[in-house]
């Protein structure tokens, strides 16, 4: 089912018992999600709204995000959060997935540049919330519940976004060598130091990279500074641009195996790493942990993490409390009162 | 202003409840009864409206909170949360049969992680002091309200607090990484983790801005930041309103990312200047926007903003040298409602529009206020639309608070017009309860309350606030029956 606009979507969604998979370019979904009939936003299409000079913009659920991409670019503009660009995701894809990249270690994630939504619940109602101005504290904050809600609560229709200028100069620092402590540790540092690092991980390739942006003479002097900051841990090599930064936040969409996603204090990072049996990338300062690992294979998770595997079959460590999973149910009993929307709980 | 008549039965049984409080706390001291002693919590900085509550507890651990909301919602007593009562909208107002739950005593600070970035406290900690706590390891917390000496963290994660600096660096929702939640029944849950990814739904997400009707908040994980090599302000005059709003457009698209934009209109000028005397130019409008970084970081981006500036004809571009000279260009700024109150009575909106509507938005705010024939000062963060016009009036001149009430909501549909919005900071609370409808249909309002019931399905937790009365009658009257 393609309705085509958001009337024809409440009907829809009205007119149905379920289960319903609402779904945008069909890009990211979880392992657990594929079940139920495809409810396809993606012709619910287009940017309403796109004011450069207060940084914001509008677009239906279904627009590609390449096409928003494409529109911020020729105004100097970009998201601030730094979703991976693969083809055909849409942005109500992106905002159900929370999708965020590497910088939101700095800017945010997806949840954070959302400002206001659209959607249809499972009763076929529209509701709005939020709007598209910067500071908004009128009622609650249904905005951040529907990001990341992955087609549970309902059907998001449209998105205002807060947009970024493109920074006009940027730079990579990488360090080779270090291990997994001497890894978290260089970050640590360099993300407590004034320095405005906006970005740190690990490529699979073992190379730590830091990146840098801003006015062409300050990124100069801040590289000259970290550099110098970091020479405890090498000679670090620098790098106009982000092409390392790319490469990490594209790992995730490359892979065929099953692969773990893990969210943890950076504190608790390096003994996790060191129990990994494959390949793996490092982001968010030590925060975010991408590991291929054999189907069989199970993390041993440091208290307070987290960890899903999103490629493969599904599963989710911990559990959640008891408290927590009647608060997750209650809500999705509000939304989707005859609990149309299908997927994992 | 309408508040629900108080529930007698609940009056009547005071004497029972403070036992069985005193009983769980412990300390005596921990249960305010004398009519004296809770005066003292009779309103918030809504001062306008009063009523002392039912008695006040003040709990030092999440297990006390958890007790003593166990306790009110066994014997079906409201409870009101309260941090330190600097709400502007009314939202730790009480009712004469309410409890209020004050965070005054957790003051803790629990962990310090610079390895993690992070620091958790109890929420009764004031905004200021998390950042002292951290100073000395080169960090600070960003969000910064103009009350962060005052206000509490508990009330500024209920009210999604913001300030001066969150054009660069977020409100407190940007900055919250978990928080420690008693619901209603006595429930303890901690919700985000690290990074502030929770589990399922984003419950930290909805806690923060809820004001207190969703659970009481005792403690919380932020995100804290290394300390910026250093900042520096700058002050541009013009000879318009419409020209100042248009600079602070430009400045925004430019690239250069200041960390604060502030917007001040001739009265607010004419008065600070008579107030402190910070000697700011003869002028219509003036921004001061604030750059960090180190020194020739900082030379960089005010040459740019210099550029940018001067398409505008600017009457003055004033940039500090000094830490006299910095103090002087903000002194200004942080005196203007200090220095209002002294030429007259006022009342502070706090709307938010689009930035780019700011020069439509500040004529149309000149001509209502012309019809209305009550003076309007305009003070604000104007890097992020946040509007804080003070409508002047007479308290002692009848029929002016009315006529101001209603400019005020004239001035702030106007913003909702404009695609803005009613509150950017300062909360819904009582004040702007019946605007919500201005903002939002019925179906949006609902969706809203239906969060509500999940967390606090009896609406003990400061339910008349927040939601026209009307619209939340039906499901605040299950708790009364
Ligand atoms: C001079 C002045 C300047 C101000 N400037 C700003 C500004 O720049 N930016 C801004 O955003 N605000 C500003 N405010 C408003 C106010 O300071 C903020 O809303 C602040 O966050 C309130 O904190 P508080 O601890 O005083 O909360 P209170 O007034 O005690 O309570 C506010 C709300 O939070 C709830 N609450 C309090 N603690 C908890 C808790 N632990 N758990 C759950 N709910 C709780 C209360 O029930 C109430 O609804 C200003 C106020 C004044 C008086």
């Amino acid at each position: 089912m393609q309705p085509e606009n958001e009337e024809e979507l409440a009907a829809i969604i009205r007119g149905s018992n379920g289960p319903l998979r609402v779904t945008g370019g069909g890009t990211r979904l979880y392992p657990g999600e594929m079940g139920g009939s495809r409810l396809d936003i993606s012709a619910i299409a287009g940017i309403t709204l796109y004011e450069p000079e207060a940084l914001t913009l509008v677009a239906r659920a279904g627009t590609p995000l390449a096409d928003i991409q494409a529109a911020l670019a020729s105004e100097n503009q970009m998201l601030a959060f730094e979703p991976d660009p693969r083809a055909g995701s849409t942005i109500g894809g992106v905002a159900a997935a929370n999708a965020s990249g590497p910088r939101r270690l700095s800017a945010g994630a997806c949840r954070d540049a959302m400002l206001g939504v659209r959607f249809v619940t499972g009763a076929g109602e529209v509701v709005k919330n939020g709007g598209r101005v910067m500071k908004n504290v009128t009622g609650y904050d249904l905005v951040k519940l529907m990001a990341g809600s992955r087609g549970k609560l309902g059907a998001l229709t449209e998105i205002a976004l807060k947009t970024a200028p493109v920074p006009p100069a940027r730079a990579t620092l990488s360090l080779s060598g270090l291990d997994d402590a001497q890894t978290i540790a260089a970050m640590t540092t360099a993300l407590s130091g004034p320095s405005d690092v906006i970005g740190a991980g690990r490529l699979p390739d073992g190379r730590v990279i830091l990146r840098l942006e801003g006015l062409p003479g300050s990124v100069e002097l801040r590289a000259k500074a970290l550099k110098q900051m970091l020479n405890s841990y090498g000679d670090a090599e620098l790098t106009e641009g982000d092409t390392d930064f790319a490469i990490l936040r594209d790992f995730a969409q490359n892979v065929t195996v099953p692969l773990w996603r893990i969210v943890l204090r950076p504190s608790q990072a390096a003994p996790l790493l060191s129990q990994l049996p494959g390949r793996h990338a490092v982001d968010w300062g030590g925060a975010l942990i991408w590991a291929e690992a054999p189907p069989d294979w199970m993390p041993v998770l440091p208290p307070g993490s987290r960890a899903t595997r999103v490629v493969g079959e599904a599963a989710s460590l911990p559990e959640p409390d008891a408290v927590t999973t009647r608060l997750n149910a209650g809500l999705r009993t509000k939304f989707d009162p005859r609990g149309v929307f299908g997927g994992e709980a | 202003m309408e508040m629900p008549a108080p529930d007698t039965a609940v009056i009547a049984r005071r004497d029972a409840v403070a036992a069985r409080l005193r009983q769980a706390l412990g300390d005596p001291a921990a249960v305010i009864t004398d009519p004296v002693e809770t005066r003292a919590y009779e309103c918030d900085a809504l001062s306008a409206y009063r009523c002392p509550p039912l008695m006040v507890v003040l709990p030092s651990t999440t297990e006390e909170v958890s007790a003593v909301l166990r306790i009110c919602s066994e014997e079906g007593v409201p409870v009101v949360p309260r941090g330190a009562g600097t709400s502007l909208a009314g939202g730790s107002m009480p009712t004469a049969d309410a409890v209020i739950v004050g965070l005054a005593r957790m003051n803790k600070v629990l962990e310090i992680s610079t390895d993690d970035r992070l620091v958790r406290v109890q929420t009764g900690r004031t905004n200021l002091s998390v950042t002292d706590a951290v100073a000395g390891h080169g960090f600070f917390y960003a969000p910064d309200p103009s009350s962060q000496l005052a206000c509490a963290i508990g009330g500024n994660i209920a009210m999604n607090s913001g300030g001066a600096h969150c054009l660069k660096y977020g409100v407190t929702t940007n900055n919250l990484l978990g928080a420690t939640v008693v619901l209603m029944d006595g429930a303890v849950v901690e919700l985000g983790g690290p990074m502030g990814e929770g589990q399922g739904l984003d419950l930290l997400g909805v806690v923060c801005g809820s004001e207190g009707q969703l659970g009481i908040v005792s403690e919380a994980v932020l995100r804290i930041l290394p300390q910026p090599a250093g900042a520096r302000p700058v002050l541009i005059a013009f000879d318009s309103p419409v020209t100042a709003g248009a600079c602070v457009a430009a400045i925004i698209r430019s690239g250069v990312l200041p960390v604060a934009i502030e917007f001040m209109d001739r009265p607010c000028i004419a008065a600070t200047e008579d107030f402190c005397g910070a000697g700011y130019p003869d002028c219509e409008a003036l921004l001061i926007v604030e750059v960090e970084g180190t020194e020739p970081e900082i030379d960089e981006q005010l040459f740019l903003i210099r550029q940018i500036a001067q398409r505008f004809d600017p009457l003055e571009f004033r940039e500090s040298r000094s830490a006299q000279e910095s103090q002087r260009i903000w002194l200004g700024r942080k005196s203007a409602f200090g220095a209002m109150g002294v030429i007259s009575d006022y009342m502070c909106l706090d709307g938010t529009i689009p930035v780019s509507q700011l020069p439509h938005v500040l004529g149309r705010i000149a001509e209502l206020s012309q019809e209305c024939g009550l003076g309007v000062a305009n003070v604000f963060h104007a890097g992020d639309g946040n509007m804080h016009p003070l409508i002047l009036y007479d308290a002692n001149k009848p029929g002016d608070l009315e006529r101001c009430e209603a400019l005020g909501a004239d001035i702030l549909r106007l913003c909702v017009e404009a695609g803005g919005c009613l509150t950017g900071e300062h909360g819904v609370g009582v004040e702007k309860r019946e605007l919500m409808s201005a903002q939002y249909d019925p179906p949006d309002l609902e969706m809203q309350m239906a969060v509500k019931d999940v967390f606090d399905p009896e609406w003990m937790l400061n339910a008349a606030k927040v939601f026209p009365l009307a619209v939340s009658a039906p499901r605040r009257g299950q708790n009364a029956a």
